[in-house]
Order: structure tokens, then sequence, then C-alpha cells
């Protein structure tokens, strides 16, 4: 009993665990400085522009295959990854993922106002370029970039967009 | 040089309180003194001896204190109880065998003689040491200590505890240990009140 004492509350100043006021407020300064290049650090990262990145280059069809105001869904660049191909009033291809930056749920082309709209939450997105119209998602839609060679389409890679 | 060690040699005092008044100087405890003289039997001798802590190797102050205020540092020497520890109790002045912690009540905290701490540390001599005008209390070298009449010891029997401490006493050329038999004092009203019956 004594012994055990003793290792908790010995006699002598070095076996001791003291913790003086100057090294509790060392320890306190450090821990914060770290704290706070930590926050600046996770601040820059953040900053990095994320931007495009490109991926092996994927046939989706052909480009009359899709009506003026049509769709199409496929998987890009991963199997899990929902994306939708849209073919706009003016003809042009634009393709985005399907996922919804809110909740995940998948958005659908409405040609009519020309808008990616979730019916989860009423969120919705520019065809256009992603961004966000109405509702509760924070970012806009990741962009599929698309190629047209010789009257295919192709997907050959994402751009994520900034903020809402 | 060897290092230096505490000596008392009651012999050499002379009663002058320079050392207490000299403790009482210092600045961690101004105005306080943490040693004290005391009369060896004062019916029959004017003789006084200095008490200084003793510091020693099994601490009984450490051992009994409840909120673990009293350290010793690894130069071997018992510190003053720690200010955010002390809680008061006076245990410590209770268990130390040789009478050396105070209580101050004004401050509700034990303060005792750690050697002057401040002083021994950096290699000067301790306060009372330095006043001492017979050098009762002798701050030095074991051999400048054994050119003096008498031998010193540093172990004292407490019934069947044997202590044993940092700081030396001086006492007749021989002697290893000193038994300590409360029991066996005889004091003069003693002696007066045995004659009496003895008639």
């Amino acid at each position: 009993m004594n012994d055990r004492l003793r290792q908790d509350f010995p006699i002598d100043w070095e076996e001791d665990h003291y913790v003086s006021r100057r090294e509790f407020f060392k320890f306190m300064t450090l821990a914060s400085g770290g704290l706070a290049a930590g926050s600046v650090g996770m601040a820059a990262w953040a900053a990095i522009p994320k931007g495009e990145r490109t991926f092996e280059a994927v046939r989706l069809a052909s480009a009359d295959s899709i009506a003026i105001g049509g769709s199409l869904a496929f998987r890009y660049p991963r199997p899990q990854d929902i994306c939708l191909l849209i073919r706009r009033e003016d003809g042009s291809f634009v393709a985005f993922s399907q996922r919804c930056t809110h909740l995940s749920c998948p958005v659908e082309y409405q040609s009519d106002k020309d808008r990616l709209y979730c019916p989860c939450h009423n969120g919705a997105f520019s065809a256009k370029d992603g961004s966000v119209l109405q509702g509760p998602p924070p970012h806009p839609l990741p962009q599929i970039m698309l190629e047209v060679r010789e009257g295919d389409v192709y997907a050959v890679g994402v751009r994520h967009g900034g903020e809402a | 040089m060897s290092e230096r060690r505490f000596y008392i040699d009651p012999s050499r005092c002379i009663g002058c309180n320079a050392c207490v008044q000299a403790c009482a100087e210092c600045d961690t405890h101004a105005g306080v003194s943490m040693i004290h003289l005391e009369t060896i039997q004062r019916g029959d001798t004017v003789q006084t001896t200095p008490v200084i802590c003793m510091h020693c190797d099994e601490p009984a102050c450490a051992a009994v204190c409840p909120a673990d205020a009293i350290k010793r540092t690894s130069d071997g020497v018992v510190q003053s109880s720690l200010k955010p520890r002390c809680i008061g109790c006076t245990n410590c002045v209770f268990a130390c065998p040789f009478g050396v912690p105070k209580y101050d009540a004004a401050i509700d905290q034990m303060m005792k003689c750690d050697m002057c701490y401040d002083r021994t540390s950096v290699g000067k001599k301790p306060m009372c040491a330095t006043v001492c005008p017979s050098q009762a209390l002798f701050y030095g070298t074991p051999e400048e200590i054994a050119e003096r009449q008498g031998s010193p010891i540093n172990a004292f029997v407490f019934g069947e505890r044997t202590i044993t401490t940092k700081v030396s006493l001086m006492v007749p050329a021989g002697t290893r240990q000193l038994t300590v038999r409360p029991d066996a004092v005889v004091r003069k009203t003693d002696l007066l009140t045995n004659t009496r019956t003895d008639r």
C-alpha cells in the first residue's frame, strides 16, 4: 500500500509530476500555436483551386442521337459517379454530375426552364454552368468536360465549381 | 575540494541567537525565522543548541503530508512546503523527530528550514552558518571538520527506527550514532523527588 502510494506521491521532486505554472502556460501557448498554424495550413490548402481534372476520354454517344432538349444518363469517371449529358436548345452539349450537392439526390433536366432540378428539396442548378439557382445546395454541380470528335461526344474530365 | 556539508556542534553554541536573527533576514521568508535555539536541559544548564532541519534520508514530514506538499530535491535537501498544496494540517510539525517544521497560522502554511536553498544551491553558505560567531553551525568540507575535536554523526536511533540525515551532529569522538531515549532523561526535579522519597 505504502509503495503504491509513494509511486503516485513521491517525496523526491524529480519523480513527481508537478506541473508548474510556467510549464502549463508553455504547453498552452505551444498547443494553441500549433492549432493556429494548423488552421492556417488548412485554410491555405482549401484556397488552392481544385479546378479541372482530366480522365481517360470515354465515348458517350453520337451527337445526332440526342435530340434538342434531350438528355442521357451515364457514369463518369467512376462507375458510381452518375452523370447527365444534356443537349440544350441552342444545340450545344453540356454534362453535369447528377448528384445534387445538397444531399446527393439525383437531379433531372427540365428543358423548358433550362435547369437541373432536384425534387428532394426544391434545389435547382443552371444548365449553362451548373451554378445554384435556388434551394439549399451549397455548391454548383461538378461539370463534366466534353469534346465532340467526328460527330461523337466524349467525356474527358471533371470541373469542380467554386462556392455556390 | 570535496562537497561542503552542514555540521551542528552544540558544544560550541553560546546562545547568542545570531543564527535565528540571520535566518529571519532572508528575503524568501522575510521576518520569519525558520530555525530556533533549543535549551538542552533548562533547569540544569544554560546550554543551548541551534535546531536546523537535518534533511533526513527518509523525511518523516514528507511521509506524513496528506497533501504531498513537502518535496526533496535531488541534492537531498527537504524543501519547505509548496504554497499551493499545503493545507496547514500540521501533521509534519508533529511527525518531525527533531522539531523543525513550523506552522505559520497567519498564512496557514508550514514553513521549514531549507538550508537556504537559494544560497547553498549556488555555492554560498547558509545565512545562519555565515553569522555564527563560534561556528556551532558550520558549513564546510569533511576535511575541515576533521581538524576539530569530536566526530560527526548522522544516524539517530529512535526506538526501532534509525534515521540518517544529510546534516551531521558533532558528538564526542568515537560515537557512531545517537540513541534518543526520552524515557531515560533524568531531570533535576526527578532527582529531588527521589531524594525526598528516600528519606
